[in-house]
């Protein structure tokens, strides 16, 4: 019998929390130091890629993430050693998709050649805006000429390349962004992440912003018309959305991130990652330490975990639906019910499909464009009680 | 038992702030009434609210011994009594059972609103009066010009005035003399006479269940006592009597002039009147004392659990706290909306709000307080005449004749720059000017007002547009006639009934306006828009859109996001419960009150 994780297949994300320097709007788990043992960090991941591989023996891997954090800045001996650990259980497929998320900056463009090396064959380029004064304002070590030579590096290198934008930024206006969109279409390979800018929580913008000082960001209309402009010219283009924020040529979307939204298992490792894994027909949720330290001393000592907890079947409805409904393709009905049968959601979406933010068809719900802009709320109106 | 001629009883009046608790508290600790250790400061505002606010709620009370410099004993009774209009007829009872006042003026800041209420209220009830001039440490304080202040506005005599700072102590010993040597011992009084006892206050004590406190006037009341209370001709046997110290403890007796508790196995305290005469059951008086009146709720509102499960929940708190206040009435009532919930009747704004916020934070009931109004009195065409609680019960425009609305007469004592400020806000809510006169640097402006213009926020405007430097009293004054109809809300095509008001006719146009921008700005953005409307009968008269949600997404969602997102996602569900459906609109509890709130 087919388990339900397979609808999303298998993948390994591992986390590097490293950083040159902290980005003012930043919330992910990195940290900047000053020294980094890099045979003791490739050591401890290996351990725990091969921790975890040795609970899910001869699974079929479909793709490896490198996340951060700078994962750029891992030596690619590093990678290789990591890459290396992966093949000890599982099985690779021959398609197998290997992401490394790197910054655009000329010190790790030099290394690019070896991470191909290692085995590594897509890229993610944070480039963040294709503007000096607006890399400036978001804190970014690099400028948009030396971002530019980074992707054409990396063009020559990888099979596959994709870039991250963050727009509606201070005192971006809608022609504004329409201009740099459509430079970035004009040099793009098959995927974009265009990112609205979110001003999180314990970030140094959240502070700015609390102080008042965060001026000129786009207000809730402004921010709708971007994002409505950037379906257009991406669509135009051949790049229509697949998720909220991600766009590719079809056929060339981010099998790694397909996982997580068509909630498949993955294994976390490293620090503050996280992971779904199905063992004995249970799906788990885990979570590893935060720290650094505290991580790499719980690794040598047995295990990065620091929770590991069983999915209730309501929750893994929940989380379906959360991750699920972000793709255009939206989720299978007959897998949500099977997850979870007393999920009783056709009055809410009637009364969505009314509104026009939802589409139902023989077997899937989604939603549609006008609703993936006010996705919380939809799901707000679909998660179980 | 106490000879009369060394019992002093008396109370302190003053405006909020000046000094009153903080008085008190100096009187008995130096008096060693209460050892140094267990004292608190403002021992007689036991209630969290009462603190809060600073005000005093319920009538407090304290006996105190003192050895005066004449070298005798004497036994001094101090009533604390409530500082706020919406308690007047407290005050004025609890007024009755003493025969002098402390008037309190705060010597940097003079005579203000309340402190003229309360004055008059002492000296309708005959009362000696020794002006105290209190905060003399401030170097704001200015005793000899709010002296002149006293005798010009009020017309006492302020010469002899003692000043204190009843925060360092200066002049307490003063305080203590004048009052012995300066306020008059009962007036009379004899232990062997049928028995008179007011009832000057009561509440309900989780041990003892309901106290009375009662002043004797005439005759003796022991333990054991069959007693009578002579408005409900209830029956009961006294089982304990004593005196606050501020404690309670146990006498064998309480006779003319004196002020104690006594319980009686008294149910509830709906069975207590305040003004009531108590008697003994056998050989009673005949006659009680005169100026018994029955406590009358004047605004009106109806609390509804948001969540509709909790209705049982706030059944249960609302009979609780009926039982230790009998000014407050409720009775159930059910909205097509709201569901289940009551229709309570409060003394004024201030005592809908004490009862509103006990509920929702000793019961942890989260409450949606629908538009408070007045009685209303309907004169119909068929020649009746009905008491309008609720404006969702106005009966169809065409049967009735005409309507009428209680008035009050508010004073208000202003520094003269805001003056043309609270003219204004007095005009704009109906008012007619009856009087206008200068105290110094302050005017003294009387209006006649609608209540239901002032029963809502009135108050807080007064105090916004005055910077704080304005003061407020009024007393009720009777009904007339005006041209007042129903103003319904209606939210996505739907009327609600929880948002319906009273308004006068030449300002419906106005106060919907200001309602549905209001709601505008309150009700959260749906999926869908949503039209407001203000509404007489079937007449549309301001309208306002609020336009759909635009933007409600998460941009960035990955694999390690799963469960925070969650977190989140479920924190918004929650926060949808905070609210009430109407339809297809979730409405937030504080709109209801915070959309009749004015700005101008
Ligand atoms: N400087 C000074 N402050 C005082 C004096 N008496 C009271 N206060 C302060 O004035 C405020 C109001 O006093 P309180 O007794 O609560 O006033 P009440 O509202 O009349 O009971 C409190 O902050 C007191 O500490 C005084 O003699 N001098
Ligand atoms: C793990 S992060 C960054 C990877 C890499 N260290 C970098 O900065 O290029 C992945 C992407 O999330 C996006 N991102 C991070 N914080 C964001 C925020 N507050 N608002 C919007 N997008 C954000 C950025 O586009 C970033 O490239
Ligand atoms: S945005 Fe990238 S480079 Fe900047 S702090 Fe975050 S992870 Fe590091
Ligand atoms: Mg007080």
């Amino acid at each position: 019998m087919t388990e339900d994780w397979q609808a999303g297949g298998f993948g390994l994300y591992v986390h590097w929390p490293f950083c040159e320097a902290k980005c003012p709007y930043c919330d992910f788990n990195s940290h900047v130091v000053k020294h980094i043992d890099q045979t003791r960090w490739a050591n401890a991941l290996a351990a725990e890629v091969l921790r975890v591989s040795s609970q899910t023996p001869g699974r079929l891997l479909r793709s490896i993430f490198f996340g951060g954090g700078t994962p750029s800045l891992m030596l690619p001996e590093t990678v290789a050693t990591i890459l290396n650990a992966a093949q000890t259980h599982w099985t690779w497929a021959n398609d197998i998709e290997i992401t490394l998320e790197a910054n655009p900056n000329s010190v790790e463009a030099n290394r690019f050649r070896g991470f191909a090396e290692a085995g590594i064959n897509r890229v993610s380029l944070g480039i963040q805006s294709l503007r000096d004064n607006d890399l400036r304002r978001l804190g970014r070590l690099h400028s948009a000429k030396e971002a530019q030579r980074a992707f054409d590096i990396a063009q020559n290198t990888f099979g596959r390349v994709s870039f991250d934008l963050i727009y509606a930024r201070q005192d971006q206006t809608l022609d504004d962004w329409k201009i740099e969109l459509s430079e970035a279409l004009a040099m793009a390979g098959d995927h974009l992440s265009l990112y609205q800018l979110t001003v999180e929580h314990g970030t140094a913008f959240w502070d700015r912003q609390n102080a008042g000082k965060l001026r000129g960001l786009p207000g809730e209309d402004l921010a709708a018309d971007m994002y409505d402009l950037t379906q257009d010219l991406c669509g135009a283009a051949g790049m229509p959305a697949y998720e909220v924020s991600n766009h590719a040529a079809p056929g060339s979307e981010s099998r790694h991130n397909l996982i997580y939204w068509n909630y498949g298992d993955y294994a976390g490792v490293g620090p503050g990652a996280h992971g779904r894994l199905t063992l004995g027909g249970q799906k788990y949720a885990n979570s590893a330490w935060l720290q650094p330290g505290a991580w790499l001393k719980s690794v040598e000592t047995g295990s990065g975990d620091e929770i590991n907890s069983k999915l209730s079947v309501k929750d893994q409805a929940s989380e379906y639906l959360m991750m699920g409904l972000r793709v255009t393709d939206g989720i299978d009905t007959a897998r949500l019910h099977k997850m979870c049968d007393n999920l009783s959601l056709d009055t809410t979406v009637d009364r969505l499909l009314e509104l026009g933010l939802m589409f139902r068809s023989q077997d899937r719900i989604g939603v549609t464009q006008q609703g993936r802009l006010v996705l919380n709320a939809v799901i707000a109106e679909l998660l179980p009680d | 038992m106490t000879p009369l001629n060394r019992i002093r009883n008396f109370s302190i009046v003053a405006h909020i702030d000046h000094g009153k608790s903080t008085l008190a508290d100096r009187l008995i600790q130096s008096t060693n009434t209460v050892a140094e250790r267990d004292m608190q400061a403002q021992l007689l505002d036991s209630m969290d609210i009462e603190r809060e606010r600073g005000i005093t709620i319920k009538a407090n009370t304290v006996r105190i011994d003192y050895t005066a410099n004449d070298g005798l004993d004497y036994v001094l009774n101090l009533i604390d009594t409530p500082g706020h209009v919406d308690f007047a007829y407290e005050v004025s009872r609890s007024m009755r059972a003493v025969e002098g006042s402390l008037l309190v003026v705060d010597a940097s800041q003079g005579v203000e609103a309340q402190t003229l209420a309360n004055v008059y209220t002492a000296m309708e009830a005959d009362h000696e009066i020794v002006p105290v001039l209190n905060k003399v440490d401030l170097p704001a304080a200015e005793p000899e010009r709010i002296a002149e202040q006293i005798e010009d506005v009020i017309g006492i005599d302020a010469s002899d005035a003692c000043l204190i700072s009843a925060k360092t102590g200066i002049g307490i010993p003063d305080v203590l003399e004048a009052i012995v040597k300066r306020l008059p011992p009962p007036h009379s009084g004899d232990p062997d006479a049928p028995l008179k006892a007011m009832l000057v206050d009561s509440w309900y004590d989780a041990y003892l269940g309901v106290v009375v406190l009662v002043r004797i006037m005439d005759g003796t009341l022991k333990k054991g006592d069959n007693i009578k209370m002579m408005q409900t001709d209830a029956k009961y046997s006294v089982d304990r009597i004593g005196v606050f110290r501020p404690q309670m403890e146990n006498v064998q007796e309480l006779g003319p002039g004196e002020i104690g508790f006594i319980t009686a196995q008294i149910k509830q305290v709906r069975d207590t009147k305040v003004g009531d005469t108590i008697t003994h059951e056998k050989k009673g008086a005949t006659e009680a004392l005169p100026g018994f009146q029955p406590s009358q709720p004047v605004v009106f509102c109806g609390l509804f659990p948001v969540d509709s499960a909790q209705f049982e929940d706030l059944r249960e708190a609302i009979e609780k706290l009926a039982l230790n206040d009998a000014s407050f009435s409720y009775e159930m009532e059910t909205s097509a909306a709201l569901g289940f919930g009551f229709r309570c009747g409060f003394l004024g704004l201030l005592h809908l709000e004490v009862i509103r916020d006990r509920v929702e934070r000793e019961y942890n009931i989260d409450l949606i307080t629908t538009a408070p109004s007045v009685i209303y009195h309907i004169y119909q065409r068929d020649g009746t005449k009905h008491e309008l609680h609720n404006p969702a019960d106005m009966p169809d425009p065409s049967t009735i004749d005409h309507l009428e609305e209680p008035r009050i007469k508010a004073t208000i004592l202003v520094p003269d720059e805001y003056l043309g400020d609270v003219l204004k806000l007095c005009q704009d809510r109906r008012g007619i000017q009856l009087d206008l006169t200068y105290a110094g640097a302050r005017a003294m402006v009387v209006y006649d007002l609608p209540l239901n213009e002032v029963v809502f926020d009135f108050y807080d405007r007064l105090k916004s547009v005055t910077k704080g430097y304005a003061s407020f009293d009024y007393s009720m004054e009777g009904y007339r006639e005006d041209n007042l109809v129903k103003m319904s809300i209606l939210v996505n095509d739907e009327p609600v009934d929880a948002l319906s008001t009273m308004v006068h006719r030449d300002r419906a146009e106005m106060r919907g306006r200001a309602m549905v921008e209001k709601l505008k700005d309150l009700i959260p953005r749906h999926m869908f828009k949503i039209p407001i409307q203000a509404a007489i009968g079937g007449k549309v008269i301001a309208r306002e859109t609020l336009s759909a949600m635009r933007k409600d997404v998460t941009a960035k969602c990955y694999g390690g996001d799963a469960s925070r997102k969650k977190k989140l996602l479920e924190k918004q569900k929650a926060g949808k419960k905070k609210m009430r459906q109407f339809g297809k609109v979730d409405i937030p509890q504080e709109a209801f009150i915070s959309a009749l709130k004015m700005d101008n």
